[in-house]
């Protein structure tokens, strides 16, 4: 067990530490995970860095911000990996990050140019359906429609804070008639995505708030197309994946190296396939192939980082009145 | 010692209790406090906190009445009957309490949800459909869960009642009504207020099946609003501040609770085995089976739907699930010997103080969140939490454990020690002989079901480990949510049915051993 090679390690081996500079990652709990992307990307990483990285998951992408405000400047983190746009302001505001130098082509649908966050994967929120079903394509259509749907908490999951903000970017003033008008349609709310992803499946709801990449894993992994994300008109609300670099890492070439490395070939082209999101750089190879059948949101909605708290607020005011009654 | 062995003799020792019980306060209070430290000072709850804390004292009010009241007719029918396949039945009604709560939670939607197999019969038989989402799904759910533990300590107070009591009874030419009058009452007046106070606990830091179940965001309880704090606005005196609202009411109704119950002081028997001649009458008996068929179908239709779930994916698991399942084993192993090792001084010490297991009460309500957030502050400053993930999940889940223990332990001791307590006096036994040859052997039974009911807890329990983990070393239930976070929906599912089955057979084995040539 690595468990006890560390503890060993530490005790016994100082020195062979201090040899091999160690790279410590924080990050979400499913990026490390045995089926996330994480145990390719040490694997990759370490065979050009003759470094040790190591990754350090905590719950989801807000957890992972919180645990860095709880450390402060003693963090022992270098980089933080998995934080969205969201919550870069709040992070930046922080002033543990420091700028990056990483410049690359990126495929995302809005311009980047985040002096402390290099992007390294995207994808749009959706309403997942088994194929064929006949789906309301905008909010009030859904709102008007007896479909059923499943959404995650905006104050526990980072998908349900992303629908908060979906419908708050579409609708602006009256986003709170909205979600008063799907308040019979939301069979309930969850504390994260596998709950109310779980839900959908089980037949509980007729629609589940994912990712328009949610069919491609079904596709892939298990060679079922019966699951697609239905377009909606009003545009869908994306979620821009990003990595930072503390500055108070003891080993800043190491993370820039980390950081250019995230944009590049071999990172890029592990994500769609274990993170199932759009990779940020176009890999070589191009997508996989079941990709290609995912729907294509003609308009991407974003609240600007530095706006998104602000925003956030009064939206999370105005949904907890409309859904609490 | 030996000089204070008059002092304390009734109490059988009281020293090393209240320094297990000052280690249990000091490990959930220290970390609340560590928050508030950290936080610089407590902040106010918001309009929407207190509306959380309204719908916690509701749902975890009406979750207790509810649980208990079922298990009184459940633990009589068990009680008073016996029949083949009664122990097996015995355990599997315990299931729920030890599952994690979405893999429950997704058993009990097979069942009572929107297209589960109740609707579907319902909708079959051209009757109206019932809708789960609301307050009465979280105390459905909740019922679920807490009702084998109810059942549980209720029938151990039925079984704390003599032998030779009934005997009397059936020759004095009692009915079942007067039997109840006369036996049962007294014993319940003593055990139920304890079943409340513990599942009211429990229901206080609900949160995952509470969201879920409750429909929306007029089901946030106490620990959503925590969660809220910490992670949504970082506000940790606001999270420190409603962690101790929710101790501060546990506290409150814990008082209550042990000022209300009075031992049933039946007096000495010969640990005879039981008949209960008066029940032995055909309406009874169908009254009893009834009982017991409705709870076992209550209860064990969502367990069968978790094994059909899970069963498909149950045999080609990821190594790493398997793993996890032996990492979790071995935490279940140290958290139980732990429990024991904090409960039995604690409940010996209750004897004198009953206020001790108030203590151990804590451990359920206290906030996971908090407790985390608290110990991680306390640890990071002299080393990295990650390196600790294990054995701090291991103290935790026995905290938890506790006053599970506690309270199955604590009525037996105070009988144990009524009965035989004058008789150890008038032979000067030292507290040590009095352990070995007086208590322990009469608490076999009690001991079993701890022990049982501390690793299987372990086992199934999510703890703190999310907060500490290290990408190597996972828990089952950990990778179940990590396996669910990677829509592996199939695998999260067998590895759900592989945590039923582990924790069951742990505390089978346990359960059993502690009543090992004993009959019940």
């Amino acid at each position: 067990m690595k468990y006890l090679a560390l503890a060993t390690g530490l005790f016994a081996a100082t020195t062979a530490v201090a040899e091999t500079p160690t790279l410590t990652i924080y990050t979400y709990d499913s990026f490390v995970s045995d089926w996330g992307p994480g145990p390719a990307v040490e694997e990759a990483f370490e065979k050009t860095c003759e470094c040790d990285l190591k990754f350090v998951g905590t719950g989801d992408g807000a957890s992972l911000l919180a645990r860095l405000r709880l450390e402060g400047a003693n963090t022992d983190a270098d980089i933080v990996l998995g934080l969205d746009t969201g919550l870069t302001a709040a992070a930046s505001e922080t002033g543990l990050f420091a700028p990056h130098s990483v410049s690359a082509e990126y495929d995302l649908p809005i311009a980047w140019d985040d002096p402390l966050f290099v992007p390294f994967d995207w994808g749009y929120f959706a309403f997942v359906a088994e194929a064929g079903f006949d789906a309301p394509t905008n909010f009030r259509d859904l709102a008007a429609s007896d479909t059923t749907i499943v959404i995650q908490d905006p104050r526990s999951s980072t998908p349900g804070l992303g629908l908060l903000m979906w419908v708050k970017t579409a609708y602006g003033d009256e986003a709170k008639d909205i979600w008063a008008g799907l308040s019979d349609n939301i069979v309930t709310v969850t504390k994260g995505w596998s709950e109310a992803y779980g839900l959908f499946l089980e037949g509980e709801a007729d629609m589940a708030l994912s990712y328009t990449t949610s069919p491609a894993y079904h596709i892939i992994a298990e060679d079922d197309d019966s699951k697609a994300a239905v377009p909606f008109d009003e545009g869908h609300y994306m979620q821009i994946e990003v990595a930072g670099k503390l500055a108070g890492t003891d080993q800043p070439e190491l993370a820039d190296k980390f950081l250019s490395f995230v944009t590049g070939e071999e990172f890029q082209s592990i994500v769609p396939t274990t993170n199932w999101m759009y990779p940020a750089v176009m890999p070589q190879g191009g997508l996989p192939d079941a990709f290609g059948t995912l729907i294509k949101p003609e308009k991407s909605l974003l609240v600007p980082a530095d706006e998104a708290d602000e925003v956030r607020d009064r939206a999370l005011e105005e949904w907890l009145r409309a859904l609490s009654r | 010692m030996a000089a204070r062995a008059v002092a304390i003799n009734r109490a059988g020792g009281g020293g090393p209790g209240l320094i297990a019980a000052a280690f249990v306060a000091a490990v959930i209070l220290g970390p609340v406090a560590a928050v508030l430290w950290r936080a610089g000072g407590g902040g106010w709850p918001g309009p929407a906190d207190w509306a959380a804390l309204r719908f916690t004292l509701t749902q975890a009010t009406l979750s207790a009445l509810i649980s208990v009241a079922l298990a009184i007719p459940a633990a009589r029918a068990l009680a008073r009957r016996r029949f083949a396949g009664r122990r097996i039945l015995i355990t599997a009604l315990g299931a729920p309490f030890i599952l994690p709560v979405i893999v429950a939670v997704l058993g009990l939607l097979a069942v009572f949800g929107r297209s589960g197999a109740l609707n579907t019969v319902l909708y079959a038989a051209g009757l109206p459909t019932m809708q789960i989402y609301g307050l009465h799904g979280v105390v459905l759910a909740h019922v679920f869960f807490n009702l084998p533990l109810a059942t549980r300590i209720i029938l151990q107070g039925w079984q704390s009642i003599p032998a030779e009591r009934f005997r009397l009874t059936a020759s004095l030419g009692m009915n079942a009504g007067q039997v109840m009058r006369h036996l049962e009452w007294p014993m319940l007046r003593a055990v139920i207020p304890g079943a409340l106070m513990v599942i009211f606990a429990i229901c206080l830091s609900s949160f995952a099946v509470a969201l879920t179940l409750g429909g929306g965001p007029s089901a946030t309880t106490v620990e959503l609003a925590i969660y809220q704090a910490f992670r949504f606005d970082f506000d940790l005196g606001r999270a420190a501040v409603l962690a101790c609202i929710q101790l501060s009411i546990v506290t409150v109704a814990a008082i209550l609770a042990l000022r209300v119950a009075q031992s049933g002081g039946f007096g000495a028997g010969l640990d005879r085995s039981l008949r209960r001649f008066d029940a032995e009458t055909p309406a009874l008996r169908l009254l009893d089976a009834g009982v017991l068929l409705l709870v076992a179908l209550f209860l064990l239709t969502p367990m069968a739907a978790i094994v059909m779930r899970g069963g498909a994916a149950l045999l080609d698991l990821p190594g790493a699930v398997w793993r996890a399942a032996g990492i979790s084993l071995a935490v279940a192993g140290a958290s139980m010997a732990l429990t024991l090792a904090l409960a039995l001084p604690m409940a010996l010490a209750a004897l004198k103080r009953p206020m001790i297991e108030a203590v151990g009460l804590l451990g359920i309500a206290a906030s996971p969140l908090v407790i985390g957030v608290g110990l991680f502050v306390l640890i990071n400053p002299w080393t990295n939490p990650m390196l600790l993930a294990l054995p701090v999940t291991a103290l935790v889940n026995a905290v938890m454990a506790l006053p599970f223990a506690l309270r199955v332990m604590t009525p037996q001791l105070i009988d144990i020690n009524s009965e035989f307590g004058n008789l150890c006096d008038s032979l000067g036994m030292s507290p040590r002989d009095r352990l070995r040859l007086v208590v322990l052997p009469r608490l076999r039974r009690q001991l079993g079901f701890a022990a049982g009911l501390a690793a299987a807890l372990s086992i199934g329990d999510l703890g703190v480990i999310a907060l500490f983990a290290d990408p190597e070393i996972a828990t089952l239930p950990l990778q179940i949510l990590r396996l669910m976070g990677a829509y592996r929906m199939a695998d999260a599912a067998g590895a759900g049915l592989l945590l039923l089955v582990l924790s069951l057979s742990v505390f089978w084995l346990l359960d059993q051993g502690g009543r090992a040539d004993s009959d019940a």
